[in-house]
């Protein structure tokens, strides 16, 4: 008498060999999806402290200046090897305490006026990002790298992943300036349309391109940590969790099967 | 000592029926011996429904229902649950066990559920478990829908918002009815705090209710099994049925075994992958509910999916269907019912059902089509006609229907979680036909089914 046989006995075998034959028959063709309209470029993630350490200092130099991560307190940097001394020396902006959350200066109101929206909280912006075109961090790796320039907007850049945003290209000094360039096609109703082809840097900045990119890698990489600083901790007990747990299955199933033994 | 505990249990027995609720609930209920696989998600639903209480007693000490804005333009409500999984110690654990366990509660209660459609352990004289169990599903939808919009996320609004606005379809009350719900003209405070107030206390009470009588007439009547046979008909000297055995110690092992597994699984979700691919905790509720702001796509969770289809597949043009099916169904009854009384009311119902059809707006069609696909399995005592309950005995006329209608209902849970296309609209239509075709034509195959002799006794080995 095995376990399989109380478990699975044949009938249910069946049953349940033909049910699932009958799913994938009728759900396949269905599973096909509509064409990607949007390419994201795959992050290189790196969650070592470094890495994290120098994603830190970008973000509080390029990003807190307008964008809160209100959810985030500065201590929590200990996480990625950090100490209060060194927060208050290089991180934190003057009255600030180590203990604080990550807020900004400026005002909702004037934000508005400025930009068209309030900038959003980064908090959790690498686990709202995420969605069928790809995870959180490929949307923002990819968005902070496809600036370009253009008159028509009140700040004079627009972006490819995320048309006629509010935001500016904060990191153009790194990067340089790129500008887009159109390609005229026939739409589906007869008309030209204008069509993004792709990004030409016209300005070079102080980094090259490959050197842009890693920096933005790292930026990337401290946003997606942020979104849920617990993730490390998390998959440490989770590893520990299943490990007594399959050990619990293992005694528990030889107490079953003891217990069992009179049953005929 | 032994002696001094059975005086002290003596002293409480006079006072209160421990020792025979004891013998009557686990140590001399008879379950048949032969329960498989699909016997543990009954055990695996009250184990969630704990972790559920318990995780959710913890993160109503921290969660604040509260719409307003704090000094980051950030709304109270998803502050504190961001506060819950960050400043709070072991906060993220208890947050992701609730989360997670409210998908998990759908998955081994649509198991649970289907495990009694194979056995037909809806049958008689167990239509009272199966109607508690139906009760207990509808408030198990309330609690998963009042308690999505806490999170204070854009789906959590949203979702919200298009939910209590089809209460709007309902003629004459409908629009007073939707505000009585919302207390506001759209999603907003005083929506988030009437929400908590059902969420943590009104529903959960009637919740532990049902289940407790879920589990007296379970007890009373005795547990089906894979065989649909009664094991109370052939007993020993002792009046202890032949294939029954003790629920404790046999069966208390084995969920126990069960339960290691479940929560193997349970675990392996919450710690490695606790967004369930954006199923479990949508991407789009990490972002703060803004009543400004639509987003383009809104979806139900996947659990309200497949009747979420159905509300969607309801448009005027499927009216003209819906009316053949009434009018099918009305037919058969009207010429195979022996009683004059019933085939004058199937002719009335139909009749009524299919003016009303076109008299009134598709939408409110769309609204009763999806309370009412829930509703059916109510009725699923009376409408299986078969000489024998379990899916063992029944022939292939059944058992190619009811594989038709799982693959339905899957189809109808993917096509709602998908935006809106017009292929997948004629699909879901299809769908929705053939989900209601299962109840409403079973009367007659389960009849025409050609069913295989039962045994006396339960196989077993």
């Amino acid at each position: 008498m095995s376990a399989m046989t109380i478990m699975f006995p044949k009938t249910f075998s069946r049953t349940f060999r033909f049910l699932a034959a009958a799913v994938l028959s009728l759900a396949l063709p269905l599973a096909a999806h509509a064409e990607n309209e949007l390419h994201l470029d795959k992050a290189p993630l790196q969650f070592d402290d470094a890495t994290l350490q120098h994603g830190a200092k970008l973000f509080i130099n390029y990003c807190v200046n307008c964008h809160s991560a209100s959810f985030m307190r500065y201590n929590r940097l200990h996480d990625i090897g950090l100490t209060d001394q060194e927060i208050k020396d290089n991180l934190l902006f003057t009255g600030d305490k180590v203990g604080d959350l990550m807020r900004v200066a400026l005002r909702r109101e004037d934000a508005k006026q400025w930009f068209g929206a309030a900038p959003p909280d980064l908090s959790v912006i690498a686990r709202a990002r995420s969605g069928e075109y790809g995870t959180g961090a490929d949307w923002l790796y990819t968005y902070l790298r496809q600036f370009y320039r253009d008159d028509s907007r009140p700040t004079g850049w627009n972006n490819m992943v995320f048309p006629n945003v509010g935001m500016p290209n904060v990191l153009w000094t790194l990067q340089g300036q790129q500008a887009a360039r159109f390609v005229e096609k026939t739409g589906e109703n007869g008309a030209t349309e204008k069509h993004l082809e792709k990004l030409e840097l016209i300005q070079p900045g102080k980094l090259s391109k490959e050197e842009f990119d890693e920096e933005v890698a790292d930026l990337v990489s401290f946003i997606t940590w942020m979104g849920e600083p617990a993730q490390e901790t998390r998959q440490q007990i989770g590893v520990f969790v299943l490990a007594v747990l399959a050990v619990l299955g293992v005694l528990t199933y030889l107490l079953k099967r003891a217990f069992w033994k009179d049953v005929h | 000592m032994n002696k001094l505990a059975q005086q002290f249990m003596g002293w409480v027995d006079e006072r209160f029926p421990a020792t025979k609720l004891y013998k009557e609930h686990l140590s001399e209920y008879y379950a048949p011996k032969n329960f498989n696989f699909w016997y543990f998600f009954g055990s695996f639903a009250l184990l969630v429904l704990v972790i559920q209480i318990v995780t959710g007693i913890f993160l109503v000490m921290h969660y604040k229902p509260d719409a307003s804005l704090n000094a980051s333009g950030i709304p109270v409500a998803f502050a504190s649950v961001e506060y819950i999984m960050r400043d709070v110690p072991g906060g993220w654990i208890i947050r992701y066990m609730h989360s997670t366990g409210a998908s998990a509660f759908f998955i081994v209660v649509y198991l649970h559920m289907f495990r009694g459609m194979l056995y037909g352990s809806y049958r008689k004289p167990r239509e009272l478990i199966w109607l508690f169990g139906v009760a207990i599903f509808l408030c198990l939808m309330g609690e998963a829908f009042f308690g999505y919009l806490l999170p204070w996320g854009q789906m959590s609004g949203w979702g919200a918002q298009v939910i209590v606005n089809l209460f709007d379809a309902i003629p004459l009350i409908g629009k007073e009815l939707s505000l009585l719900i919302r207390g506001d003209y759209v999603v907003g405070d005083a929506t988030l705090n009437r929400f908590f107030s059902f969420h943590v206390i009104a529903i959960p009470l009637v919740l532990i209710g049902l289940v407790a009588a879920h589990i007296i007439a379970l007890h009373e009547v005795g547990s089906n099994n894979p065989d649909g046979v009664e094991i109370k008909k052939l007993k020993d000297d002792n009046g202890i049925p032949l294939d029954g055995i003790p629920f404790h110690p046999y069966y208390t092992v084995k969920d126990i075994f069960g339960a290691a597994i479940f929560l193997l699984i349970f675990s392996a979700i919450i710690f490695f992958m606790p967004e369930g691919g954006g199923y479990f905790l949508e991407y789009n509720n990490f972002v703060p509910y803004d009543q400004l702001k639509t987003p383009p796509h809104i979806a139900p969770v996947w659990y309200f999916t497949p009747y979420y289809s159905i509300l969607r597949a309801t448009t005027s043009d499927f009216m003209i269907w819906l009316a053949l099916l009434v009018a099918s169904v009305g037919t058969l009854t009207f010429l195979t019912a022996r009683n004059n009384i019933v085939r004058i009311a199937a002719a009335v119902v139909a009749l009524v059902l299919i003016v009303g059809f076109f008299a009134l707006d598709a939408k409110v069609w769309g609204v009763v089509m999806m309370g009412g696909s829930v509703m059916l399995f109510a009725l699923l005592p009376w409408l299986d006609q078969s000489p024998v309950k379990s899916i063992r005995y029944k022939g292939t006329l059944f058992k190619t229907i009811l594989a038709i209608w799982v693959v339905c209902f899957l189809i109808l849970g993917y096509l709602g979680v998908q935006p809106p296309s017009p292929v997948g609209k004629v699909v879901s239509q299809i769908c929705s036909l053939l989900y209601l075709a299962f109840f409403a034509f079973m009367p007659w195959y389960t009849r025409m089914d050609k069913t295989l002799p039962v045994p006396e006794r339960v196989t077993f080995e």
